[in-house]
């Protein structure tokens, strides 16, 4: 599955290739905002941007029904984006603004929002795990026909949370999509540094779980992998399982020296760059004038603008909330 | 000679695996990364993969088998990245570590040493922001250090790695930078007392770890006000040095206690109630705390220092001890 084929020349074809690669520039353009705003030291704490792996969040949540259900990681920017909550509210959050999607209360690593059932936002590896399973759970034994999605890297296969929720989700089988990310380092380890057995995908299919890798630059290829096991979980198929296999461009986070891997190797990889990639088959099967690609650049960079002046705009909670949402507030009866 | 806390701590550990060949580090990204606060950076390609173990993401796992390999004769240093991740092993800290010398009848000691960073102040948000020190201190067992000197980074490893039992070592997370002088002859420190700071007539200001330079800070701020407060650190946080808090209390007969902890039955809880218990007739006024707003830390600065001990708030609860009248 390498090598963007731009399948189709049909006009919905088109639209649908022209919104992915849209997609994935308003994750690209917001990482590289959030950068800039980190070194201006507009944001704080930890923050780590998924620039390079756009193709995984962008080709799996365009197969997502409004209702499902999304649980990531700290690099969660992108998914959160994806699923609809705007730009504004999620750089106001990393300001530390009340206009933030969790008030500034939870910060880079942990965006939330109820509205489009984006769970976080776990700074934990593994710990989103178990709430998936937990979700579709839920949707399982309320009759709902849901589907959950948990994205997580592949460092958190090593961890025990991640072989119990496999392991709990096939037995019960769950309608969950489990989506490591499989950028090859977790923080400074490599892959064949931290597992035994390094395909993920046979992993999972010990636990019984339908699983598959897919070309996690390539954002037709992960659609389509995506597309085919969401309609499985979706018609009551139980737990998937995909290993996108992709790259993240810059360092773990920005506190990191990157001592443990070649430059060569970012090159090499960054010439598979998914939006790069995308952009250049479009426009040599004749899918994307120049004028398409100035006009997708011109939108995304004003919803940026935009949302980087709703951030800056934005206000302190007030210090008599401090110990707000520690308990939920109900209203008196 | 210049240095810093980090390479004081990195110093330790370069000594402690120079001293016996039975210590090892290990942990996560402790060798090709350098260590996620660059603590053990450089050990790698001094000591080789074997002495300086990169482990996977797996806390529980790589825990347990530093408890395995201290019962199997070896002198581990487990590090933890955080004190939030040492939750996923905490079964085998408290099921294993600090119970197998009981149940086995003294048969099986656990000569292992934990060290992770501890705390709050850095805008990490509510997940990587606790203070669980005084949480690890319930458990019989567990001898719990939180260095908060450059002389304690130093000295503080060796001794820990000496005790038959295990020792886990609180480093907090703002303390890494610290710089200053130490002796060039510095070297193993005890780790069963606490240590006066500084010495004070009118108020002990007990505290420990990441707090101890804003207690200093507000101790130096009283001082201006005319109020000589003696600031006492704990060092050890089990077994606490009853004599040194007791003693101090008697000179001073006030007293208030620092933690970055939670209030609410926190190592701050246990050193006030045993103050009441063994010097209340000494005391001119009630044992003071200031402690963590009970709240999971907010990423937003702002709030984040809201909810934490500062040297405002040292300075206004010694006051108010002060202003009570015996
Ligand atoms: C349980 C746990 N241990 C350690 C960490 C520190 N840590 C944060 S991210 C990370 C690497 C995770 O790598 P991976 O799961 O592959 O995701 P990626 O960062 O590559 O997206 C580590 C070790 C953590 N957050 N949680």
């Amino acid at each position: 599955m390498t090598g963007t084929s731009a399948r189709g020349t049909g006009n919905a074809d088109s639209d649908h290739a022209r919104h992915l690669l849209r997609q994935m520039l308003r994750v690209r353009r917001l990482e590289e905002q959030c950068v800039e705003l980190y070194s201006a030291a507009k944001i704080r704490g930890f923050l780590h941007v998924y620039i390079g792996e756009e193709a995984v969040a962008a080709g799996v949540t365009s197969t997502l029904a409004p209702d499902d259900a999304v649980v990531a990681t700290y690099r969660e920017h992108g998914h959160a984006l994806l699923r609809g909550v705007p730009a504004g509210a999620i750089l106001a959050e990393m300001y530390g603004h009340v206009e933030g999607c969790c008030r500034g209360r939870g910060g880079s690593m942990h965006l939330f929002d109820a509205g489009t059932r984006f769970y976080g936002g776990n700074a934990i590896v593994a710990g989103g795990l178990p709430l998936a399973v937990g979700l579709a759970l839920a949707d399982k034994m309320s009759g709902r026909s849901r589907v959950t999605v948990c994205f997580f890297g592949e460092g958190a296969v090593a961890e025990g949370a991640f072989h119990e929720s496999l392991n709990l989700a096939a037995l019960w089988q769950l309608p969950v999509l489990f989506c490591c990310e499989n950028n090859l380092y977790a923080m400074g380890t490599a892959l064949a540094r931290s597992e035994s057995q390094t395909d993920i995908a046979l992993k999972a299919a010990g636990y019984e779980i339908a699983s598959w890798s897919a070309d996690g630059m390539d954002v037709l290829a992960v659609e389509e992998a995506a597309r085919r096991a969401v309609d499985a979980v979706r018609a009551g198929g139980g737990p998937h399982f995909l290993e996108l296999r992709t790259y993240r461009f810059r360092a773990h986070s920005m506190f990191d020296p990157e001592r443990y891997r070649d430059k060569k190797e970012v090159s090499r990889w960054m010439e598979r760059d998914p939006i790069n990639t995308l952009r250049t088959a479009l426009e040599a099967s004749g899918q994307l004038s120049a004028k398409d690609w100035k006009s997708i650049q011109q939108d995304v960079d004003t919803e940026v603008e935009a949302a980087v002046e709703f951030a800056e705009a934005g206000t302190p909670e007030p210090l008599e909330d401090l110990t707000r949402f520690v308990y939920s507030e109900r209203s008196p009866e | 000679m210049k240095t810093t806390y980090r390479e004081a701590m990195r110093t330790a550990i370069r000594d402690a695996l120079q001293r016996d060949e039975r210590v090892f580090l290990m942990g996560e990204d402790v060798g090709a990364y350098g260590g996620c606060f660059a603590v053990s950076l450089g050990l790698f390609e001094e000591f080789g993969p074997e002495r300086i173990r990169d482990t996977p993401l797996s806390e529980a796992g790589f825990v347990g088998a530093g408890i395995g390999a201290a019962l199997g004769g070896m002198r581990p240093i487990v590090e933890i990245m955080t004190v939030n991740f040492s939750l996923l092993a905490l079964d085998q800290l408290v099921n294993n570590a600090a119970t197998l010398l009981h149940m086995s009848g003294g048969q099986f000691n656990v000569p292992l040493v934990i060290r992770m960073t501890t705390g709050a102040g850095r805008q990490l948000g509510a997940q990587h922001s606790h203070s669980l020190e005084g949480w690890y201190a319930h458990i019989p067992g567990l001898r719990i250090l939180t260095p908060a000197t450059l002389e304690d980074a130093r000295g503080m490893l060796w001794t820990a790695l000496e005790d038959p039992d295990p020792v886990l070592i609180f480093e907090h997370g703002t303390l890494y930078n610290v710089a200053g002088d130490l002796a060039d002859d510095a070297g193993p420190v005890d780790i069963s007392s606490a240590a006066v700071r500084r010495p004070g007539q009118d108020i002990s200001l007990i505290t420990y770890g990441g707090t101890l330079p804003a207690v200093l800070d507000a101790a130096t701020q009283l001082a201006g006000e005319g109020i000589d407060a003696e600031v006492l650190d704990l060092r050890v946080l089990r077994p606490l040095d009853d004599a040194a808090i007791l003693g101090s209390v008697a000179k001073t007969h006030r007293a208030v206690v620092v933690d970055e902890g939670w209030r609410s039955g926190s190592i701050s809880a246990e050193i006030s109630a045993r103050i009441t218990e063994n010097a209340f007739f000494d005391l001119d006024a009630p044992v003071g705390r200031v402690c963590s707003a009970e709240v999971p830390l907010p990423y937003a600065k702002h709030l984040e220092l809201a909810a934490l001990p500062t040297a405002e708030r040292i300075v206004a609860a010694a006051r108010e001890a002060v202003g009570t009248r015996g």
